[in-house]
């Protein structure tokens, strides 16, 4: 069986610790970037897909079915090592300038979690009654205004409990950052590993660290469900 | 002029994307990526189907631990799982190899997401099934075994279909540990050429797209097919 002596002491202080919080920071640095971008990204493209111009539909839906069905590990690598021969030179200046890894693991981040977002907010609108959009019309508001200020609002209220899931989503997919040498929680559990040969109690971290965000996030959509929309647990 | 983008790099190694030195070698690219979706996909439908029955058990000490390991993998990222996996297994069963090692990973993470769907299968079934089955006198497994999971079976076949495109996209993880399936192969042809990372990725993104696409499609024309059946 297992032989194997655990010696946690080594990652409950000093330097490994420390090498495990700050991946714990960038981790959620990425992910709230992230999430906060590719709500704005996804929005757009929500309102794009509902709209009534064919092309912009079309180009929405594309967007969609292509960010949604390619792997999130693909897209980081194209644009950590592929994006330089279709982006305008300021744009690659500009990137090479901060940090690039970092901006790469984002810009892949938000493009992705922006397609899932824009359906999420999708079904929330299609869940707001037709009607409402028809009134809005009718008193003189614009398909756009009608969205700003009667129908977003709404369906913004029921799609919570799903965006607040990506951000879980996020958290954990930001893990593939560190395929680029992103510095997050994965990648120095990794590293802490490869210095003290300590991987069950590097990876254990790793691992209690994401199951608290998860447990936490889960914890605060049941009771955004419950204070809030209403909603019971069936049983 | 030199052209924008220079395609000839995929159609130089194409082979190599497709099938990676199979025959002569061992299978990689494409044909990697597709068994390891497959065999992860076929184990983790009876890994899901078990966890998903012991998740909603009568009995707390078997009902408990399912539900302690389906929240714990569902809160971990798979690339956590994959890393488990590859130092774990050897200690426990010494050498393991990296495909095995990937497919164990996979399936462990897809078990949990497919009994959740199980579960929800079971629970959309109206429970006067349950109760006419128990009054012709047949026994709870009986019950579930005859009656519950054949219709169940057929409501889930499309979220069957969803997760095993999301199991197509994350075989690109097996990459981490040096299994040379289709992500892999890019990055080594990569490595080798260079000068042409823009056309291998995109390259490599167009052909994950056109795999999963071809699911999801099926996955969607299964659920208006098959959508007569929410009507008992």
């Amino acid at each position: 069986m297992l032989n194997y002596t655990f010696d946690w002491s080594t990652i409950t202080s000093g330097k490994y610790f420390d090498w495990l919080v700050s991946g714990l920071i960038t981790t959620l640095k990425l992910s709230a970037i992230s999430i906060v971008l590719a709500f704005i990204l996804g929005l757009v493209i929500a309102v794009m897909r509902m709209s009534h111009n064919k092309p912009v539909r079309w180009f929405a839906h594309a967007y969609l079915e292509f960010f949604r069905n390619t792997p999130l590990l693909v897209q980081i690598f194209f644009w950590y090592f592929g994006s330089y021969k279709i982006l305008p030179a300021a744009v690659n200046d500009w990137l090479v300038s901060t940090n690039f890894e970092f901006a790469a693991a984002a810009i892949a981040l938000t493009i992705y979690t922006s397609a899932f977002i824009a359906e999420d907010i999708r079904s929330g609108v299609l869940s707001i009654p037709k009607e409402q959009m028809e009134a809005s019309r009718s008193a003189g508001f614009s398909y756009l205004r009608s969205m700003q200020y009667i129908i977003l609002p709404q369906a913004v209220r029921i799609t919570i409990p799903p965006l607040v899931n990506q951000f879980l989503n996020v958290a954990k997919n930001s893990s593939l950052a560190m395929t680029i040498g992103v510095m997050e929680m994965t990648y120095q559990a990794r590293q802490v590993e490869s210095y003290t040969f300590k991987g069950f109690e590097a990876f254990t971290a790793a691992t209690v660290v994401y199951l608290v965000l998860s447990i936490l996030i889960t914890a605060l959509v049941n009771i955004y469900n419950e204070k809030v929309l209403n909603v019971h647990k069936a049983a | 002029m030199e052209p924008f983008l220079n395609f000839s790099v995929i159609s130089d190694n194409f082979t190599y994307f497709m099938i990676g030195r199979f025959p002569h070698g061992p299978l990689g690219g494409v044909g990697l990526t597709l068994y390891l979706a497959v065999v992860s996909c076929i184990l983790s439908f009876f890994g899901g189907m078990i966890l998903g029955l012991f998740s909603i058990s009568r009995f707390p000490i078997i009902r408990y631990p399912a539900l302690a390991f389906i929240n714990v993998v569902r809160g971990m990222p798979l690339l956590m799982v994959i890393f488990w996996m590859y130092f774990l297994l050897p200690a426990l069963f010494g050498k393991v190899a990296e495909n095995n090692t990937v497919i164990m990973a996979l399936t462990l993470f897809t078990s949990a997401y497919m009994s959740r769907i199980v579960v929800a299968g079971i629970e959309g079934i109206p429970k006067g099934q349950t109760e006419a089955a128990i009054s012709t006198g047949l026994a709870s497994w009986q019950v579930m075994l005859y009656i519950v999971l054949p219709q169940g079976l057929r409501n889930m076949i499309p979220s069957f279909v969803n997760q095993f495109v999301s199991l197509i996209k994350d075989t690109s993880l097996a990459f981490i540990v040096g299994v040379s399936e289709l992500t892999h192969v890019a990055t080594q042809i990569n490595n080798r050429t260079m000068a042409f990372p823009t056309e291998i990725f995109i390259f490599i993104a167009v052909i994950y797209f056109f795999l999963c696409y071809a699911f999801t499609s099926l996955s969607r024309w299964l659920e208006q097919r098959l959508s007569w059946s929410k009507a008992i």
